[in-house]
């Protein structure tokens, strides 16, 4: 294995002394529609998450501004439909999937001594999709009928049958997305396999590296079976089939079904890399080694695996015979083992530690705070009798909210002022970064916490009035709602001033950080890693091996 | 009085409101709004008023306390590791990686803690999903949007949708906090006994729905061409207020249930009312209306069932419900007219009113869209048409 992977290597280094390797990047805009590097495309990757996030976020604010008192005050109950489906989508499919696949062009071939991403075209190509998809899904909003009103989950038959015509670009959307996310996991997997640094195990990878590197198959088993749902949809939607319409002997919850055997998977893949993350962060600022380093890797296999046999307590109530009911309960509160299990490891990391509390870690600790909260709220979603009462409730936004906010969004927030300084080789602001965490992190609670209680108080999800018991959350809700949206304006504002003003940084931004890509230059150099890192380098740099 | 309605439980909320709630204070004296006083501000479930829901409340919050324990736990150590090993204190960092017997340990006890509650659970899932040997049947059906109630064994049968009072308050802020029950309430109630033991069978006509009323620990989805099944056996006499839970379109926010449960006397009682209405209605249809009666009633009809797609002035929503005003269908002839009335069209959100309107109110509704809503066709249709088109 070993001779295979360095007679590659030795075959690029070749290939590769025929050109000018040492270019640097092209000028001007066409850099960015040229680049095959993975820097490049990372950054390209970033700031399309980035600007889907702020146009989720305007949706979101929109929803709120609705929710913030009873009656309706601004648009109509179909408009307000259209807003909660393209919210849900836009920050799924456009916001954090997109970062999470930034984050690994940039960091795994740096954290790997890898020179590039293994396919450097399809990476291009992989990025170049996005932009054309999110607009076509956002082209919805000015089409006849409006954009598609049925959630981000589009059950049939109110996706197939009852649904405008714009559904049909909503399709052609999510099978565009589904071809990048697929390209991006083959790359991510091909990388890891064949361009690591021949002296690197597998067992001496970051954990960053290894949960993309599950992440990656979970992306390429779930994505075809939301593209086989889309088709189904397509042709029962305009060539006479009857997959998901009892009337011509479909059932509308095969489709659930075929959904969730997707999308629970799904929500593991925006969870998993977040994971990678903390589990990167903690140690640098605890100055200790991670603990458990390798059930860390076992328990993340673990999740994965089980994350493709409990889609079904999504559909408790859909009409699950009551075999089915338990098996899916008993599987799903299974998962709490492997995740406690990651949250224990943190903490014991943290425990008699060195901590330092820099911007990365404070979000890092929010992470396995607000996450852990939101992994409750999980376990009492599992417990299916109980679930009768929360299903389709605020209880289950509140708890969606936690994970993927608190947990995946702020996972990436994190990962970003960890590694926005290797990137562009200046600082942040230190005492606005805080400034801003406690802002957001203090409002994302004011916003998502008084759901729970809502959802337990008997308001459903998805609807755009409510009766007036519910109005005082609703309205604490939405100042939270408004408060957290405002927060994203500081941090832009932190972003642009460290890449134009920021103060130069060294290699080792972060002084007790080890790894690899704290080894090369800040900013980490166009093409890095032309000779692979010797072993005695990837010991120095991987802390839980020996010592 | 103002010191009646400022309760110590409220006044924190209050405050709040006080303070943020600035645009409804400068609108109205908030001091005024009913709401304030009547509100309930619900932070767990109810017990409910059932077996089952009182089941699902204790597991609720068995649950709920294996997770605070567990977070006193976790987060204690955690907040207690951040204010006393950190670089400022001069904590100094061991070097501690790997414990096989303490990863064991965190895998193992969690798992006993999670056995733990799989055992009651699963007793009340058992429970909750054994339907038999009911004392009566009801078939819910969903439409969009509202709900049809079907006693199966006295063959009483009638609709209910949102009530007049609160569609008018939607934009009307005045009206809305003069409504104690806005959103939750509807023009005719569920009726049932206590102390029986209900089967309720759920369905849908068009998209998925789901029907949830809190106090009994029912939700179940209403799926179209299949049936599924729930049961309560309700202890208390009251009136239990629901909403749809399942994203069923445009109006999902605006189909909420009512259940009145009463003594077994005053229900029976009840039902005999019913079957006296539907002979009334049915004989309504014997008669010929003037066009002044049909106009009347059909404005009525067309508001409840007509105007939450093809909208209040007929205009529709433009490629997704069409319009009345100016419509060929409307304007040209009458029976294909009183034939989509009638009998929907496939593939659309159209539903077949035949099956839920009687021979007057549907003779009603074609007249007033023909002679009203900018049209003016300038004919009438009697119940007796409709009566030989059915």
């Amino acid at each position: 294995m070993s001779t295979t992977t360095t007679d590659l290597q030795d075959e690029i280094d070749t290939h590769a002394s025929h050109d000018d390797h040492h270019h640097g990047p092209e000028k001007g805009l066409m850099r960015w529609v040229k680049t095959t590097n993975h820097k490049d495309i990372g950054t390209l990757y970033i700031w399309f998450a980035f600007t889907m996030l702020l146009i989720g976020g305007a949706m979101a604010m929109y929803i709120r501004a609705e929710l913030f008192q009873p009656g309706m005050q601004f648009f109509d109950p179909q408009f307000f439909n259209q807003m909660t489906t393209l919210h849900g989508l836009i920050m799924v499919f456009g916001a954090i999937m997109p970062a999470f696949v930034g984050l690994a062009n940039w960091q795994i071939p740096l954290m790997i001594g890898a020179k590039d991403m293994a396919l450097p075209r399809m990476n291009n190509w992989s990025f170049w999709i996005l932009p054309f998809a999110g607009a076509m899904l956002l082209s919805t909003l000015f089409m006849e009928g409006g954009a598609p009103a049925f959630g981000w989950t589009f059950y049939a038959p109110l996706s197939t049958t009852f649904a405008p015509d714009s559904t049909d670009f909503f399709i052609f959307a999510i099978h565009m997305l589904g071809f990048s996310s697929i390209m991006g996991a083959i790359n991510v997997i091909a990388t890891i396999m064949n361009m690591r640094a021949p002296d690197m195990k597998l067992m001496d990878m970051p954990l960053f590296v290894w949960t993309w590197f599950i992440t990656a198959f979970l992306l390429i088993a779930a994505m075809p079976v939301l593209a086989g749902a889309v088709t189904m949809m397509l042709t029962d939607r305009n060539f006479g089939t009857s997959f998901f319409d009892a009337a011509g002997g479909g059932d509308p919850v095969m489709f659930q079904h075929i959904f969730w055997f997707f999308g629970h998977p799904e929500v593991y893949i925006m969870i998993l890399p977040a994971f990678g993350i903390v589990s990167q962060i903690i140690p640098t600022f605890a100055r200790k080694p991670l603990f458990g380093y390798s059930s860390m890797v076992y328990a993340t296999a673990s999740i994965a695996l089980l994350s493709f046999v409990v889609w079904g307590h999504h559909m408790f109530l859909a009409g699950m015979p009551i075999g089915g009911q338990l098996y899916f309960m008993y599987a799903t509160i299974l998962i709490s083992v492997p995740t406690g299990v990651k949250v224990f490891n943190w903490i014991t990391t943290m425990w008699r530690g060195s901590m330092s509390f820099e911007t990365p870690m404070l979000w890092a600790v929010a992470f396995v705070i607000l996450f852990t909260i939101g992994g409750f709220s999980g376990l009492m979603l599992g417990i299916a009798p109980a679930d009768i009462q929360y299903q389709d409730t605020y209880f289950v936004v509140a708890h969606f909210h936690y994970v993927l906010v608190t947990g995946a969004l702020f996972s990436i927030i994190a990962a970003v002022f960890y590694w926005l300084p290797k990137w562009c080789g200046r600082m942040y602001n230190e005492k606005l970064a805080k400034v801003h965490f406690w802002w957001a992190v203090i409002s994302v609670n004011v916003l998502f916490f008084p759901q729970h209680f809502l959802g337990l108080a008997g308001m459903p999800r998805r609807i755009p009035d409510y009766s007036l018991q519910f109005a005082d959350f609703n309205m604490i809700s939405s100042i939270g709602g408004f408060a957290f949206g405002a927060s994203f304006i500081l941090l832009t504002y932190i972003i642009v001033d460290c890449i134009r003003n920021g103060k130069p940084v060294n290699g080792r931004v972060w002084e007790s950080a080890k790894g690899l890509e704290w080894s090369v230059d800040s900013p980490a150099p166009y093409h890095t890693f032309d000779t692979p890192p010797t072993r005695k380098q990837i010991l120095e740099e991987t802390s839980h091996i020996g010592h | 009085m103002l010191g009646k309605r400022f309760s110590p439980r409220l006044s924190f909320i209050t405050h709040l409101k006080k303070n943020l709630a600035f645009v409804r204070i400068i609108l109205l004296s908030s001091l005024l709004t009913p709401q304030f006083v009547q509100a309930e501000y619900g932070l767990n479930l109810p017990e409910g008023v059932t077996s089952i829901s009182r089941d699902i409340y204790s597991l609720h919050m068995l649950i709920f306390w294996v997770c605070v324990g567990i977070a006193i736990l976790v987060f204690g150590v955690m907040i207690w590791s951040m204010i006393f090993h950190r670089k400022s204190r001069g904590a100094v960092a061991s070097n501690f990686h790997e414990s096989t017997a303490v990863e064991l340990v965190w895998t193992l006890v969690p798992l006993a803690v999670l056995i733990a509650i799989a055992f009651p659970a699963t007793k009340v899932l058992i429970d909750l999903e054994n339907t038999e040997k009911a004392d009566m049947t009801v078939k819910i059906t969903g439409y969009q949007w509202k709900w049809q109630y079907e006693y199966l064994d006295e063959g009483v049968s009638f609709f209910s949708s949102l009530d007049q009072a609160s569609k008018d308050a939607t934009r009307d802020i005045v009206a809305r906090d003069k409504h104690p029950n806005y959103l939750l309430d509807v023009d005719n109630r569920l009726v049932l006994p206590t102390g029986k033991r209900i089967r309720f069978l759920m369905t849908s006509n068009d998209v998925i729905h789901s029907w949830w009323v809190r106090d009994l620990g029912v939700k179940q989805d209403a799926n179209p061409g299949f049936i599924n099944d729930s049961w309560a056996k309700i202890d208390e006499i009251g009136v239990y207020r629901g909403q749809c839970t399942e994203l069923c379109g445009k109006d999902h926010g605006f189909m909420p249930i009512v259940v009145e449960a009463k003594s077994e006397a005053d229900y029976k009682t009840w039902i005999a009312e019913q079957k006296e209405k539907q002979k009334a209605a049915a004989a309504a249809g014997d008669r010929e209306w003037t066009k002044e009666e049909l106009m009347a009633q059909g404005q009525k009809v067309y508001s409840g069932s007509c105007a939450s797609c093809h909208g209040v002035t007929g205009q529709g929503i433009p490629g997704v419900f069409p319009a009345i005003t100016g419509s060929p269908i409307a304007s040209g002839d009458v029976k294909t007219h009183i034939n989509i009335v009638l009998n929907g069209k496939a593939g659309t959100a159209m539903q077949a009113f035949g099956k839920q309107l009687s021979d007057s109110d549907l003779a009603a509704i074609i007249t007033y869209e023909r002679n009203a809503l900018g049209n003016s066709a300038g004919d009438i249709v009697q119940p007796s048409t409709i009566k030989s088109a059915r």
